[in-house]
């Protein structure tokens, strides 16, 4: 009974996450695309609890359904009606090959799972209950992966003066945009 | 037991194409970035499933990391996008094309 509960939720999740996905990119309004993606960030939140990734679970739904795409929403606000594009770019031949090369990709990597797979993909490792509780992941972020973390403060306090200096009004612009 | 980890693959792969067609497909820079995030999190979705295969932490580390640097992307992003609107450019990546050489 307990199996039947976990697919369906797995299934449910999935299904939703692949269905949030395509409206992502097909949706012309780009509000309804943000919105599209909160869904799938959420759908993918409880497939990785699925997996027993609590942690990146819980901190999937507050960095990215939360912060991330709270700032998408606004900067769609600010656009307003500037923000609304047209669907696709490029020719028409430009825009089979894309879909031709995405379907190829697809089909590469299905196949390369297959070929490859026999049966190491199944064999999943025991785990205890504390596998991706917050105090596991804090210890090995202070123990083996110190460097990692250290080095992602510096990457997000260079995007936080990035986008800082992105912002500041520029001379030209001065002159440009009261007309 | 649930479905094992070649479903996790499945759906991480399916993911991830949904996110190129979308870069490819699509002119406007916002939903160039928002393909950009399904397809971070696309590995994001192989990394815990690995991560549970071989019954490692490391892949949610890596996973927390590559959320981190998305932020970080993003902040950049739409700063650009925020900074091309004031200009007044055209919000199509197709007619952007003053860095060509």
């Amino acid at each position: 009974m307990g199996n039947v509960l976990v697919w369906l939720v797995w299934l449910v999740a999935a299904a939703a996450c692949v269905g949030t996905g395509l409206r992502v990119i097909t949706a012309s309004n780009p509000f309804s695309s943000a919105l599209s993606l909160i869904g799938n960030l959420a759908s993918l939140a409880v497939l990785f609890l699925l997996a027993s990734g609590e942690f990146v679970a819980a901190a999937q739904v507050l960095v990215y359904a939360g912060a991330v795409m709270v700032m998408f929403l606004f900067v769609i606000a600010y656009l307003g009606g500037r923000a609304d594009a047209p669907w696709a770019g490029g020719t028409r031949a430009i825009q089979t090959a894309s879909v031709v090369a995405t379907a190829s990709l697809l089909a590469v990597v299905f196949v390369a799972l297959m070929l490859n797979a026999d049966g190491r993909l199944s064999d999943e490792a025991a785990i205890t209950g504390a596998f991706g509780s917050p105090a596991a992941i804090g210890e090995l972020f202070l123990t083996d992966h110190l460097l990692a973390f250290e080095i992602t403060s510096i990457v997000l306090l260079v995007a936080a003066v990035g986008g800082v200096v992105l912002g500041m009004r520029s001379a030209d612009e001065e002159e440009g945009a009261e007309s | 037991m649930g479905p094992g980890i070649p479903w996790y693959l499945a759906i991480s792969a399916i993911l991830f194409s949904i996110g190129v067609a979308g870069v490819l497909l699509r002119r406007s820079p916002l939903i160039v970035l928002l393909s950009l995030e399904i397809m971070l999190n696309a590995s994001n979705l192989a990394f815990v499933g690995f991560s549970r295969l071989f019954g490692e932490m490391d892949g949610q580390i890596f996973a927390l990391a590559v959320m981190a640097v998305a932020a970080a992307e993003v902040c950049v992003g739409l700063g650009l996008i925020v900074a091309m609107a004031r200009r007044n450019l055209p919000l199509d990546v197709d007619s952007l094309t003053e860095l060509r050489g």
